[in-house]
């Protein structure tokens, strides 16, 4: 590894490369994720689209994107990748194409994709180690289609589908452990609301070879109904209370990049949401929200003490 | 030069390395296996160049065919029945990519029941994607519609993915003689694919198949797509002229057989065509003026050809290997749009269903449908579509539901109410 490119805010990239002007919801914590991403990664890559919200960035004959862009479908933007990929190498190889027009093959896909319908797809292509970058942006439901549950949807939030007194039976799927247990070169969380932590795992993933998986959760004021000027605070909410923990595979370890000495009560990120406005009133529903409580506090016992990775 | 014994399958695989494919995305399924095998044994031999990489599904392959396409390379794959079902979303969204390979189909009846034999439900559902169709009757025919599929796909008129159909069991595991064509012979009728600018390059950032908004757009595009489809009945069949001044073969848009003087033609595709040609000369033995007509390509609609060589005909007998539940014959109908209102058109077109899931059509199933369609000219009354079952096999499916009634019913006391279990076990 060289020596680490960002070690303060000021080391982050000054000029931005994705175009504004995008059909994205005001406040779109996966876009703001994303603007940091591709200002670690440059122009030289090409996004290989699965079907979500991010599939309006391209709307013909507009792009925010200096590179290139593929749409593929909602199940299969890893093959996409995939033939991206052997493609570039066959005309580089044949020499038919000089190194310098080579790409960086980048997925792009929401949770929906990412943790259903193209998980098949995602895990076949870590059994072939295939060397590419993949960004989730999880924003926690079916978003484009209006906030439906998706399996990434966290316990007791309202969805478009799960609209009951205790919101979605089920509990959010561990995709970083599912994706772990692959044996990728690289898995790791991120958050916009964290720049230095997502700039160094980005820089990581880009320096490295083989399948580097990275999931951005990704603050929806559309999907989690709070006011958009809050999607930072949510973030840093989400990060601080211990619900979302940054936290990086690689070399068979996971290591956790951002451990709160003094955790949040989860009350102070969910209070902030819509979607979970029912454990608040009419009355505190107590009882749910020690359960979601106990939740995180068993997840971090479970994380020995370590340093934070410098 | 000498002829080598080869199976559908391994024509098919000839034809991709004869192409000079550069990479072949793949996925098993019966009876298509043995192409991506015998690929795969050439590729790690070093026999052949190329990349062959095995996806998950078919989904993901032929999204892998169609975005490696779109990069840049000559793409291969092949699949079957189900597989390509199970494809069909990415057939429609490659074609509109406007994504130029070639996928072999080894055609193979759908499910439900699930079975292996050949018919060509499956080929017929991707006829409406975009995805350019050609239909072989025998395994030196497979090794060259690959060749053609290339020119065609890749000729810059058109720029879309073609489809070979072979008949699973009858073609994909039959061995014929094939004349090998010559490499060099082959690589100057199909040079390397250019890919121009269309295609990902860091110095030259595009994006692809991006979303439309309204329908204006796209319908723009989708009607491009139609008419680059359209420009393949001319292509195709200087192609072929160009094939057959090369290579010696006729593979003409229509197999036209003993059709000149013909009163009634068979109308169908595929293997079973052969057992027509076959019916066709023992009905010329006996007087009866009859021929056959064989669209070798079936999108683009070979309209004009199939116009011209029907013209003057008494009646056309189409023979679907496939069923449209509750419309009958996709061909019969097809041809029933193409010719409806021409001027010269036979008056009479009769529809006959047959070779589902593999099953034979005999010899006496082609005279029998000869002499259906005279009364037909006879009467004035086109019947309705037949579907081709004997008194034979009727006796047959009979003795199987009686074998299964009798399981049912010594079964049934065991698995049922508690009563009936205990009598069980007394």
């Amino acid at each position: 590894m060289t020596e680490q490119r960002f070690k303060r805010m000021k080391d982050l990239p000054s000029t931005h490369l994705l175009g504004t002007g995008t059909p994205m919801c005001s406040g779109c914590g996966g876009l703001e994720a994303l603007h940091q991403i591709y200002d670690v990664l440059g122009d030289k890559t090409v996004f290989v689209n699965a079907a979500g919200c991010m599939t309006l960035l391209s709307v013909y004959p507009f792009t925010p994107f200096r590179g290139s862009w593929l749409y593929t479908a909602m199940a299969s933007a890893p093959a996409g990748a995939q033939g991206v990929r052997d493609a570039l190498d066959i005309l580089a190889q044949q020499g038919r194409m000089p190194a310098q027009d080579d790409l960086g093959v980048v997925v792009l896909t929401g949770d929906g994709s990412a943790y259903g319908m193209g998980l098949s797809a995602t895990s076949a292509a870590m059994d072939r180690n295939l060397d590419f970058i993949y960004i989730c942006y999880d924003n926690e439901g079916y978003g484009n289609t209006g906030q439906q549950a998706s399996s990434a949807t966290p316990h007791a939030a309202l969805t478009a589908t799960s609209g009951g007194s205790r919101g979605y039976p089920g509990y959010k799927k561990d995709l970083f452990g599912i994706w772990a247990a692959h044996r990728p070169a690289y898995v790791a969380t991120v958050i916009g609301s964290e720049p230095l932590d997502l700039a160094r795992k980005i820089e990581k993933a880009r320096e490295m070879k083989g399948s580097r998986m990275i999931i951005a959760l990704a603050p929806c004021p559309t999907g989690w109904d709070y006011d958009p000027k809050d999607s930072v605070e949510v973030g840093r909410l989400a990060v601080k209370t211990g619900v979302w923990p940054l936290k990086e595979y690689i070399d068979g370890k996971v290591v956790h990049t951002r451990v709160p000495r003094e955790r949040a009560p989860v009350e102070d990120y969910l209070q902030l949401q819509g979607r979970f406005g029912h454990l608040f009133a009419p009355q505190k529903n107590t009882a749910l929200l020690e359960e979601i409580q106990a939740r995180v506090d068993t997840y971090w016992a479970g994380v020995e003490p370590q340093r934070p990775a410098s | 030069m000498t002829p080598k014994l080869l199976s559908g399958n391994a024509a098919a695989a000839w034809g991709a390395r004869l192409a000079g494919v550069d990479y072949i995305p793949a996925f098993p399924i019966t009876p298509q296996t043995e192409i991506i095998e015998t690929l795969g044994s050439w590729i790690d031999s070093g026999d052949m160049p190329g990349r062959m990489v095995t996806l998950e599904s078919e989904h993901s392959m032929l999204t892998a065919a169609g975005a490696a396409a779109a990069t840049g390379v000559r793409v291969f794959s092949a699949t079957s029945s189900q597989g390509l079902l199970y494809a069909m979303e990415m057939l429609y969204t490659v074609a509109g990519w406007r994504a130029p390979f070639v996928l072999v189909n080894v055609s193979r009846g759908l499910s439900a029941p699930i079975t292996l034999e050949a018919d060509h439900n499956d080929i017929l559902a991707a006829r409406d994607s975009g995805f350019l169709q050609l239909h072989c009757a025998d395994c030196q025919e497979v090794l060259d519609s690959v060749l053609l599929a290339y020119r065609l796909a890749e000729d810059p008129a058109i720029r879309l993915p073609v489809l070979v159909n072979l008949d699973g069991f009858y073609l994909s595991f039959t061995r014929e003689p094939v004349d090998l064509p010559d490499e060099e012979a082959v690589s100057r009728f199909l040079p390397p694919f250019d890919a121009g600018e269309i295609r990902f390059s860091a110095s030259a950032p595009q994006s692809q198949a991006v979303a439309v908004l309204g329908g204006g757009p796209y319908s723009y595009f989708r009607y491009e797509t139609h008419l680059a489809a359209c420009n393949g009945v001319a292509v195709y069949e200087q192609i072929a002229a160009e094939f057959a001044s090369t290579f010696g073969r006729e593979r003409g848009a229509l197999e036209q057989y003993r059709c000149d003087d013909a009163e009634l033609v068979f109308y169908m595709v595929g293997s079973f065509a052969t057992k027509a040609r076959e019916a066709v000369d023992r009905l010329r033995d006996a007087g009866q003026k009859v021929g056959l007509v064989r669209p070798r390509l079936l999108r683009p609609f070979p309209l004009g050809p199939v116009e011209e060589a029907l013209k003057g005909k008494q009646a056309v007998i189409v023979i679907d290997q496939n069923l449209s539940m509750g419309q009958g014959g996709i061909l019969h109908t097809e041809l029933l749009a193409a010719l409806y209102g021409k001027p010269g058109a036979p008056p009479v077109v009769t529809s006959f269903i047959g070779g589902l899931g593999g099953r034979d059509i005999s010899a006496e199933e082609f005279y029998h449908m000869v002499t259906v369609t005279r009364q037909a000219i006879a009467s004035g009354t086109v019947p309705p579509p037949r579907l081709l079952y004997t008194a034979g096999e009727l006796r047959e499916i009979r003795k199987l539901q009686a074998v299964a009634m009798v399981e049912r019913q010594e079964t049934a006391p065991a698995r049922g109410t508690a009563a009936g279990k205990e009598a069980a076990h007394d």
